[in-house]
């Protein structure tokens, strides 16, 4: 590990000016981000540690929305009954999520923030139409994701909580990769209250996507042989030894089949 | 618990060791720190194949906290690090030994090797400042995959190796092969790859060396499994020091797997430095480098032809191998695929003539060496999978082909060198049989079959040569070293013993095991009894533990010792007892006048040794210690079945395994619960090959690509089933404990019996050919091109 500079702040505004000033990394669990120090592959120059902000944590119901805070730990989430009433999806993906150590240390935001292609969160947050809620602005799933490791969030904006509007039905199926366990494809298929179907994908591509074959199938009819009559186009997705791209692409549509048989 | 008539032979005693291992107390190499210590990090090379114009350190050695650094052009007088078994090609040539820098000079092999020693005050700053040598590469295209190495046109790796052969051996009688063939009413023929492996022990490799100026000693703390090995190879062959002032410790070792038998450059680097930097210097290695470096497994490329007559009797076996060595020939990689593997090749078949040719190649990789079976998996593999394909072939059921085949006379001289001198084929298949409920395999299949899935059943009948090896027979093989073991039993004056051991435990239970032989055989508590290894300054000399063979050897030579200790003892009580020493009787812990109730008890015995003040000083001298080496006559052959049951999900390609029953002959067994881990264990690593392990290097660049745990699939728990495991026992006939071995069983009977499993699963859809791993791609993309060629 380089020799870094560490803060640890009490506030979002203190947090938000630190990086602003050292042009440094949010420390939101460490679980990519200290890796990657580790192995010398990220040279962060001044960290600043999010734990000690009370903001940034906790489990709310705000109307017909979950709002968790962006420093919830997946181990938080996947055991909070709050979540496991509103929306128990996002408890089980966040019990699917690395191994226990990981879970204990990682969170919400920073899962977000990093956007890790293969990650859970972004296809949960994009497929459900959550809010992503930063110190600056409301940031809607759709326009927060921009590519590999990319995202809409400026150098000193910090996510502070993700909306998730409660949906009709939803399900997460995720194929792990044999080695990494990390999604090789993960699809997260939800009908929302109005009725209308989202299907997005992590895994497989440079970063989640929304399906617009799938959501079309699936907005005629519901069902696993509608999701699995799809022929998902393998063109732009991801070619490495675990998955060619059209192995991918059959998985897409396996398990767009199998989380909708468990959405019920 | 105390001894009765077998004493602890057969009892399932909770490891010794554990309780050390499960509440943080165990003695790693890490733990061993020193006053003074630097940290040395090792800059290797980023390309495959390059040579080296310059190196220039001089900005790094000004970095802060470098204390010093150094390149292979420092290391003068510093010799190669050897290999230990000549193999002599069929043209009567020795294979071609190219040099093994400890750092390179003039060029670099494979991505991961040794560039420089930086050693500093923290690893931080060593880093810091291997970043600042700046080395002058001259890129050269590489070679990683040992068929393409042996092509015309290769990219040449070594000059002492024309076009990368480091040898071409052979082992039967190719005429007799040869006529037989020609006779042969069906011949059954595979191509077959071995997919290459990366140990993965939980402990990296690590080294703590030392020098001591005030006697001109050196220290060597090092992850090994044979660190007498480990001590001669460096002094004698590599670095010109006194044996005598160099001690080798290896300390609790967090796994093996045959990855830490050799002489590595990381720590043979670090004695030298030791001296010139006079401080003691830690080097543990990160994951990524143990991919990178630590010696890999297998990565055999095989065509195999099996002749049989119309009944399915085998007639001959033709199998032609190209193996690869890596970069560099590690410590034992050139007999892995020769001695080690050929010479399993009649397997547990009557097979009357075999022909095995291997070509062992150069490549731009980790050097590749042994691994848990070495050669007997690869063996295994090759033979097991040409029979299965012929009993599909023929239309006969795969136990009946087998049984048609089996050898059932003892002993038993195969084609291909080895003497069995005993075992029992049919009961050890029968057993697996029972176990894996084979008769309701129909029904099972088709319930599968109506959800879906594709369900396959797969036997493997393996042998294996352990309890390495016969001093002489290896000699004439060409091994440079003997192969016996030593051991030492020391009996205190209060009747508590301590054993040394040449054998190295590294999470076999030795401690335990061993034990339970020596308190059996002195009628003693076994917690009286202490096992000591692994350390050069303690045990007399040992040749180290590899090839399951501990207990067969290392235990044989305990044994010894301690006949020795029971005559000496037998002396001493006829003193006592005023009787001759000829009517005195040994058995449960006292010495007694047979035909009388007079007796000593051990402990007694062994104060008189040490107070001698009533003792036969004129005729025997005090003390009771005593030392025994010993040279097996044979090897020894454990066998078995394994038959694994899967199903696969041809939506996903994903293979489960619903059933894996393993039925072993391992000849006596000390220590049930030890077995059965043991076992288990290397269940799992070959089901790890057979599943999701595989080693990649990219084609062009020579880069790692599965060079950490994100790429590189190693089994988890809920990867493997719970397994059913049994045993059979025929003894071995030529160790004094009928022990024949039960290490690397696992590894090599789960493969071939896993990937028979899966060609059973995926022959309905059109699979005919597959190779290793069956991940969930390959699988899928394999059943994907049968229905397009369909």
């Amino acid at each position: 590990m380089y020799t870094i500079e560490y803060q640890k702040p009490k506030s979002v505004a203190d947090a938000a000016s630190l990086l602003a000033k050292s042009g440094g990394k949010a420390l939101a669990g460490g679980q990519s981000l200290v890796a990657a120090m580790k192995l010398r592959l990220a040279q962060p120059g001044t960290l600043v540690d999010l734990g000690a902000i009370p903001d940034l944590k906790g489990i709310r119901k705000e109307g017909d929305a979950l709002s968790i805070g962006a420093m919830t730990r997946h181990a938080e989430i996947a055991a909070s009954t709050e979540v496991k009433r509103a929306i128990p999806v996002l408890a089980s993906l966040a019990e699917g999520i690395g191994d226990r150590q990981v879970r204990n240390m990682g969170t919400l935001g920073g899962s977000l923030a990093n956007n890790d292609p293969a990650a859970d969160w972004p296809a949960a947050v994009l497929a459900l139409n959550a809010t992503v809620i930063t110190n600056k602005r409301k940031i809607a799933a759709g326009d927060f994701f921009k590519g590999m490791y990319e995202t809409a969030l400026g150098a000193d904006e910090i996510i502070v909580a993700v909306s998730f509007p409660a949906p009709k039905r939803c399900a997460y199926a995720k194929f792990p990769n044999p080695a990494s366990r990390f999604a090789l494809v993960g699809v997260f298929v939800a009908q929302l209250a109005d009725g209308s179907v989202r299907v997005a994908v992590t895994g497989a591509a440079s970063s989640v996507f929304r399906s617009a074959p799938l959501e079309a199938a699936l907005a005629k009819s519901f069902t696993a042989d509608a999701a699995k009559g799809v022929k998902v186009d393998a063109a732009a997705l991801n070619n490495d030894l675990h998955g060619s791209p059209a192995y991918r692409a059959h998985l897409i549509a396996v398990m767009a089949a199998r989380a909708v048989g468990a959405a019920g | 618990m105390g001894a009765n008539e077998t004493g602890y032979i057969g009892q399932s005693l909770r490891r010794k060791e554990d309780a050390r291992f499960l509440t943080g107390a165990g003695q790693y190499t890490d733990d061993v720190t020193m006053a003074h210590q630097t940290h040395a990090f090792f800059l290797r090379s980023p390309h495959a194949h390059a040579k080296i114009r310059g190196i220039d350190t001089a900005k790094a050695k000004k970095a802060p906290g470098v204390v010093a650094i150094y390149t292979g052009a420092d290391l003068e007088g510093v010799n190669g690090l050897p290999c230990g078994w000549l193999i002599t090609s069929v043209d009567g040539t020795p294979m071609k030994e190219p040099p093994h820098h400890v750092l390179a000079k003039d060029k670099v092999c494979y991505v991961g090797d040794h560039v420089a020693l930086i050693i500093a005050e923290t690893l931080d700053q060593a880093k810091d400042a291997s970043e600042l040598i700046v080395v002058d590469y001259d890129v050269l295209k590489a070679v990683v995959n040992c068929a393409d190495a042996l092509k015309p046109g290769a990219p040449q790796i070594h000059d002492l190796a024309p076009g990368n052969q480091c040898y071409k051996w052979a082992i039967g009688d190719k005429a007799a092969v040869d006529a037989a063939f020609a006779k042969a009413a069906h011949v059954t023929q595979l191509d077959i790859v071995n997919n290459r492996l990366v140990p993965n022990a939980i402990e990296p490799r690590a080294a703590v060396a030392s020098y001591a100026r005030a006697d001109e000693s050196y220290t060597l703390y090092v992850t090994s499994q044979n660190p007498h090995v480990e001590r001669l190879l460096m002094t004698a062959f590599v670095l010109g020091l006194p044996e005598h002032k160099v001690r080798v410790i290896a300390p609790d070792v967090g796994g093996g797997f045959g990855s830490k038998i050799y002489l590595y450059a990381e720590e043979t680097a670090m004695v030298w430095a030791s001296k010139r930097v006079n401080r003691p210097i830690k080097w543990v290695a990160e994951r990524s480098e143990s991919f990178l470096s630590d010696a890999h497994g297998r990565d055999h490329v095989t065509h195999v032809e099996l002749a049989m007559d119309k009944d399915g009797k085998f007639l001959a076996m033709r199998v032609d191998t190209i193996a690869a060595m890596g970069a560099y020939l590690s410590t034992f990689a050139s007999c892995i695929p020769t001695i080690l593997y050929a010479t399993l090749l009649a397997g547990q078949y009557t097979t009357p003539a075999i022909y095995c040719e291997v070509t062992a190649a150069f490549t731009n990789t980790a050097p590749v060496d042994a691994y848990r079976g070495a050669g007997r998996p690869e063996a295994t593999y090759v033979v097991e999978r040409v029979v299965h394909q012929a009993a599909v072939e023929m239309g006969i059921p795969q136990d009946e082909l087998r049984r048609r085949n089996f050898i059932r006379t003892f002993p038993y001289q195969t084609p291909v060198a080895l003497l069995y001198d005993t075992g029992g084929y049919d009961a050890t298949l029968d057993e697996a049989m029972k176990m894996a409920d084979v008769n309701g395999y129909p029904a099972r299949k088709a319930d599968a079959a109506k959800r879906g899935k594709l369900r396959g059943i797969g036997y493997a009948s393996y042998i294996e040569a352990c309890g390495i090896a016969p001093s002489n027979i290896a000699g004439a093989l060409g091994a440079r070293a003997g192969l016996f073991e030593a051991g030492e039993v020391r009996v205190h004056p209060t009747g508590s013993v301590t054993v040394f051991t040449g054998s190295h435990s590294h999470g076999q239970g030795h401690e335990t095991t061993f034990a339970q032989v020596v308190a059996t055989r002195l009628g003693i508590p076994v917690e009286n009894v202490d096992i000591v290894h692994g350390d050069t300054g303690r045990v007399l000399f040992g040749m180290g533990t590899y090839g399951s063979r501990s207990l067969a050897v290392g235990g044989t030579a305990i044994v010894k010792a301690l006949d020795k200790i029971v005559a000496k003892g037998k002396k001493i009580a006829a003193h006592l007892l005023e009787a001759a020493e000829a009517d005195i009787e040994f058995k449960d812990g006292k010495f007694s006048v047979a035909g009388t109730d007079r007796s000593k008890t051990f402990g007694e015995v062994a104060l008189t040794a040490y107070v001698p003040h009533n003792y036969p000083l004129d005729k025997l001298e005090p003390g009771l210690n005593e030392t025994a080496f010993y040279d097996p006559t044979n090897f020894t052959f454990p066998a078995g079945t394994h038959i694994c049951e899967i199903e696969i999900d041809p939506d996903t390609g994903v293979t489960r395994i619903v059933n894996f029953s393993a039925c072993d002959d391992f000849g006596n067994i000390i220590n049930p619960m030890i077995v059965e881990g043991q076992v288990h264990g290397g269940l799992c690593q070959g089901i790890g090959q057979a599943l999701l392990e595989n080693c990649v290097y990219d084609k062009e660049s020579g880069q790692l690509l599965t060079g950490s745990l994100m790429d590189y699939a190693l089994p988890r728990a809920d990867d493997v089933p719970s397994f059913k495991v049994s045993t059979k026992v025929t003894p071995c006939t030529h160790n004094p404990l009928g022990a024949k071995g039960c290490g690397e069983a696992g590894a090599i009977g789960a493969p071939a019996a896993l990937m028979n499993a899966v060609l059973d699963a995926l022959a309905p859809v059109g699979v005919k050919h597959f190779d290793m791993p069956a991940s969930p791609h390959r699988v899928w993309r394999a059943i994907q091109s049968a229905q397009a060629n369909a």
